[in-house]
């Protein structure tokens, strides 16, 4: 690994917005954060598919993977980020490296796929990702791409997060050192607006943040731009512009929204779009703080009118399944900001959390959940589920539906229990007002389907095939009854 | 006879290939009470993993060594061994497969060796089958390292036995589907044989729902048939692919091989009731004799639809044999054809060219074809050609039923054909008045020299009535 990439680590880590880690000794603070992986029992992406799932929102660039064809050949086009504008983001660009690139370096590869792009596709930007093998050769993308950028007159932007660097969390970090480093404060803006914000770590996964910008659209708010959800690169590389950050998905791009912050003198906040009571907290924050950094006053106002019409609008379309849905246990394996958005969520629709996993949450997510669920909050959290686990709990009725990510899905459904899909694979947007009534609305979909019913039912005879009991009604008798009728003829006498 | 050409690309735009590693694990899925392993970073295993869930639509087990930057640069022995006896642990398989991938390749871990080392270490482990095959990302694709891997299951688990004549191993290319797998069972067991099938996807990835969770595999080649495939008295293997493993069986038992370059196509599910029916001494059954006439039918009534088709077509080297041939047959026209590596299949492909690329080479030279096909990332390229998609091979994850989808034998060769007929025939074109104008040259001589002659005038007395 180059000294630059391990600087950067430790840089990422030393994150003064987070209170764990300011509550280390130096020491604790050089190892990092990130708990060591067990090999053979560990899950989850790493460095280089958390920095591209954090950029690749980013839509009108080229995304380049500078390694062998199972970083990008394997994973292109798996996720539902929306995008208003171009499509480039979704066409998958690698060097695909061969041995002999392995060999001799894969830096010439690198250099003439970057000019085969600008020619073919003349993208803003192109951002080139290292991954493991071309980290461990020593291939030097920050020099292609500097050199790239002198050539080609285009900001050639370096990612420098190889998969070996750490999970997936740690990813979305060096993603967002590298908009920091090249891409944020590098244009100026048209004009601005006393209303300008940004909005970090949102991916606007199924178009979920069309679900909530009409909101701030009518409240006058500009949203400068988002990172990186229906993202334009000169829009990002403008953000520093804006008066105010807010910041989802809890800690996966912290380092961008302290650093603007020190650089630009921009405040941050924590919110989410999840969640009636969330949605409009975040809206309060968002009028406040654009109030504090010299917007008008009115903006408050005009503000809690707007929540008043809202949350009265989405209450009266929740009401409708509260009853159904009353008493309805629920089993939630996420991680991070959803392990409590999502809970509030579903008190809301009347349901009970009988688990919510906390293992990717940080201790600021669990207070949250305390906060959430009161009483006998600890006993809910569940630390690491093992899938057996998870599936006996379903299988014994314990829950009556999971809400998880598409790879335990089966956990759910080989138990014969209803599933819904929370995580990037999802294809329904749950943001703001209207995404929560969605959201109850799914589960409502998924626990009422009477396939619940018909996979149920236990075949009518034993392990070894044996039929238990004869038939109970003569089906021969009445479907000859039934057509017989049909034709108007008498039905015959038929041996049963 | 097509002729190989290379993309001359430095890079790689909608890469059509999967990495071997990719490949190695589906092969080892196909082995029952069995974890593959891949040793590399975790985002190997994640990728590969989701991948195989969307096109299955099953649980996948599939874990990791978990490399990080230290253990990449010193060797990750300490990785495997604590791997190993993690798995053994928490899942308790017979068989932990182990695929290396581009990362520990280009270190230059001694996988092979660290097994003797952590035999030797680790006595617990005595009651697990460990095999290892080779797989480095930046080598070949999905398709040589299912072959690699299926070789290395032969190599490290077969041991020769006595022979029994009414047993045969069928080795299935990496382009079967469990429903496919079935098929051929189903054939071979009709002719009184009995197929040990390595590896067996329809075991494990066929969509059952077992009576209770298993972090293992869920079915597929028991240790028990690996082993005794060292008693068949032939060997099939379906796709140029399996002959590196059928050569390996042959070597190790001595067992007489045949490769089957396809089952999708008449003349080479002939070949195969042939064969199978001079292995067992039996006449072909009259259910694939009627099948056989079924087929036919459905060529006749199918090849409307398919004649003078041209189509662009995308695949791994055996499923482009497969079903190019076919289509050719059928009367299509291999106008475009793109696959991923070297195999000895491109050589008999109907089609000029064979280019080794990507989609996007699929979609430039689809510019002038009437239809698609390819595996599901080939829908954004026909989404802006506009043109349909006939959706084949690894990964289908934007359609359900992947596993049940049967193109091999007479039975499946006609199901083929009917979705290709069917695609073509959503297209028919519907004409319109205005669609064949006259060329202005025909105009002029049409009319040149007519009289020119003033309108009729209506007789009074309809133009009252009309009034």
């Amino acid at each position: 690994m180059s000294v630059l990439l391990k600087a950067k680590i430790a840089e990422v880590f030393e994150e003064p917005g987070c209170d764990i880690n300011q509550g280390k000794s130096e020491k604790e603070r050089k190892k990092g954060c990130t708990k060591q992986l067990n090999p053979g029992a560990a899950a989850g992406g790493c460095a280089f598919d958390g920095a591209k799932i954090a950029l690749q929102p980013i839509a009108d660039v080229a995304h380049l993977v500078h390694g062998p064809i199972a970083c990008e050949g394997n994973s292109w086009d798996n996720r539902h980020s929306a995008s208003s504008h171009s499509q480039i983001y979704r066409t998958g660009f690698t060097t695909d490296i061969n041995e002999l690139d392995v060999i001799y370096g894969g830096e010439k590869r690198l250099f003439k796929s970057i000019r085969e792009i600008l020619e073919k596709y003349d993208p803003p930007a192109v951002f080139v990702y290292q991954t493991c093998v071309t980290a461990l050769v020593g291939d030097d993308i920050e020099a292609v791409c500097q050199r790239a950028t002198e050539k080609f007159g285009k900001p050639i932007i370096p990612v420098n997060a190889p998969g070996f660097a750490g999970p997936k969390n740690l990813g979305n970090k060096l993603g967002a050192e590298a908009l920091l480093d090249y891409v944020i404060g590098t244009r100026e803006p048209e004009f601005t607006t006393p209303y300008d914000i940004n909005i970090i770590g949102e991916y606007n996964l199924v178009g979920e943040l069309w679900q909530v910008k009409p909101l701030l659209d009518a409240l006058g708010i500009r949203i400068l731009s988002c990172i990186s959800g229906d993202g334009r690169y000169n829009e990002v590389a403008t953000a520093h512009r804006a008066k105010v950050n807010m910041m989802v998905c809890s800690k996966s791009m912290i380092n961008i929204a302290t650093k603007m912050e020190q650089r630009w003198g921009i405040p941050y906040f924590e919110g989410s779009f999840y969640g009636i009571g969330d949605m409009s907290d975040t809206l309060r924050q968002i009028a406040k703080l654009l109030v504090q950094t010299g917007a008008p006053a009115d903006l408050l106002d005009r503000t809690e009118r707007l929540i008043e019409v809202e949350e009265a609008r989405a209450w009266k379309r929740i009401a409708h399944y509260k009853q159904r849905l009353a008493g309805k246990r629920v089993l939630l394996i996420t991680g991070g900001v959803k392990s409590w958005s999502v809970v509030a969520a579903l008190q809301e629709g009347g349901m009970e959390i009988v688990g919510t996993s906390v293992k990717k949450s940080t201790r600021e997510d669990k207070e949250k959940i305390k906060e959430i669920m009161g009483e006998g909050a600890d006993a809910h959290m569940i630390d690491d589920m093992t899938p057996r686990e998870m599936y006996a709990m379903l299988r014994d009725a314990r829950a009556d539906i999971m809400l998880s990510g598409g790879r335990s899905q089966f956990v759910a459904l080989k138990a014969r229990m209803p599933w819904l899909d929370i995580n990037q694979e999802r294809h329904h947007p749950y943001g703001g007002y209207e995404g929560m009534v969605e959201l109850v609305a799914e589960i409502d979909r998924a626990i009422f389907n009477p396939v619940w019913q018909q996979v149920r039912i236990p075949a009518p005879w034993g392990e070894d095939g044996e039929t238990l009991e004869a038939p109970s009604s003569p089906v021969h008798a009445q479907l000859a009854g039934v057509a017989a009728k049909a034709m108007e003829l008498e039905p015959e006498e038929v041996p049963v | 006879m097509a002729n190989v050409v290379e993309s001359k690309k430095s890079c790689s735009v909608n890469p059509l290939k999967m990495s071997q590693p990719l490949g190695a694990s589906l092969a080892f899925l196909g082995l029952d009470a069995c974890m593959p392993v891949m040793h590399g970073s975790q985002g190997c295993t994640s990728f590969g993993l989701v991948l195989l869930v969307r096109h299955f639509k099953e649980a996948i087990p599939l874990q990791t060594t978990a490399m990080n930057e230290v253990t990449s640069i010193l060797g990750g022995y300490d990785n495997i061994e604590a791997a190993l006896l993690n798995i053994r642990k928490r899942a308790a398989p017979k068989i932990i497969a182990i695929c290396s991938t581009g990362l520990t390749e280009t270190k230059g871990d001694d996988v092979d060796g660290y097994i003797v080392t952590v035999r030797k270490r680790k006595p617990e482990l005595a009651d697990t089958e460990i095999v290892y095959v080779s797989t480095p990302d930046y080598m070949g694709g999905f398709e040589d390292g299912y072959a690699h891997a299926v070789t290395a299951i032969v190599r490290t688990l077969v041991k020769p036995l006595p022979l029994k004549a009414d047993q045969v191993t069928l080795l299935p290319g990496s382009h079967l589907s469990p429903a496919d797998i079935d098929e051929l069972r189903e054939i071979i067991e009709a002719f009184g044989l009995t197929a040990i099938v390595l590896p067996d996807i329809s075991g494990s990835l066929d969509g059952h729902i077992p009576p209770d969770w298993r972090g293992t595999t869920l079915g597929g080649t028991t240790l028990e048939q690996i082993r005794a495939a060292g008693a068949s008295a032939f060997t099939m293997g379906v796709g140029e692919q399996t002959r590196e493993a059928a050569l390996a069986l042959q070597e190790i038992a001595g067992t007489p091989l045949e490769i089957f370059e396809r089952l999708t196509g008449l003349e080479c599910n002939d070949h195969l009731l042939q064969r199978l029916a001079h292995i067992s001494g039996r006449p072909v059954p009259p259910k694939y004799r009627r099948q056989r006439s079924q087929l036919l039918d459905a060529m006749l009534d199918g090849h409307f639809y398919t004649g003078g088709t041209k189509v662009a077509i995308a695949a791994e080297p055996d499923l482009l044999l497969a079903v190019g041939s076919l289509l050719h047959e059928m009367g299509a026209e291999l106008r475009c054809c793109v696959s991923t590596t070297k195999s000895a299949s491109h050589a008999l492909l109907p089609a000029e060219t064979v280019i080794l690329g990507d989609l996007e080479d699929l979609e430039r030279g689809a510019a002038e074809c009437d239809v698609l096909i390819t595996h599901s990332h080939g829908r954004q390229a026909a989404d802006r050609l506009g043109k349909p998609l006939l959706r084949i091979g690894f990964p289908v994850f934007d359609r359900i039923g992947n596993a049940h989808r049967c193109q091999v034998g007479y039975r499946g060769t006609m199901a083929l054909i009917f979705e290709m007929a069917n695609t073509m025939m959503e297209r028919i074109a519907h004409h319109h008045a205005t669609d064949w104008p006259l060329t202005p040259e025909a105009m002029r001589a049409a009319t040149h020299g007519a009289a020119v002659r003033a309108p009729e005038s209506i007789p009074p007395s309809l133009a009252e009535a009309s009034a």
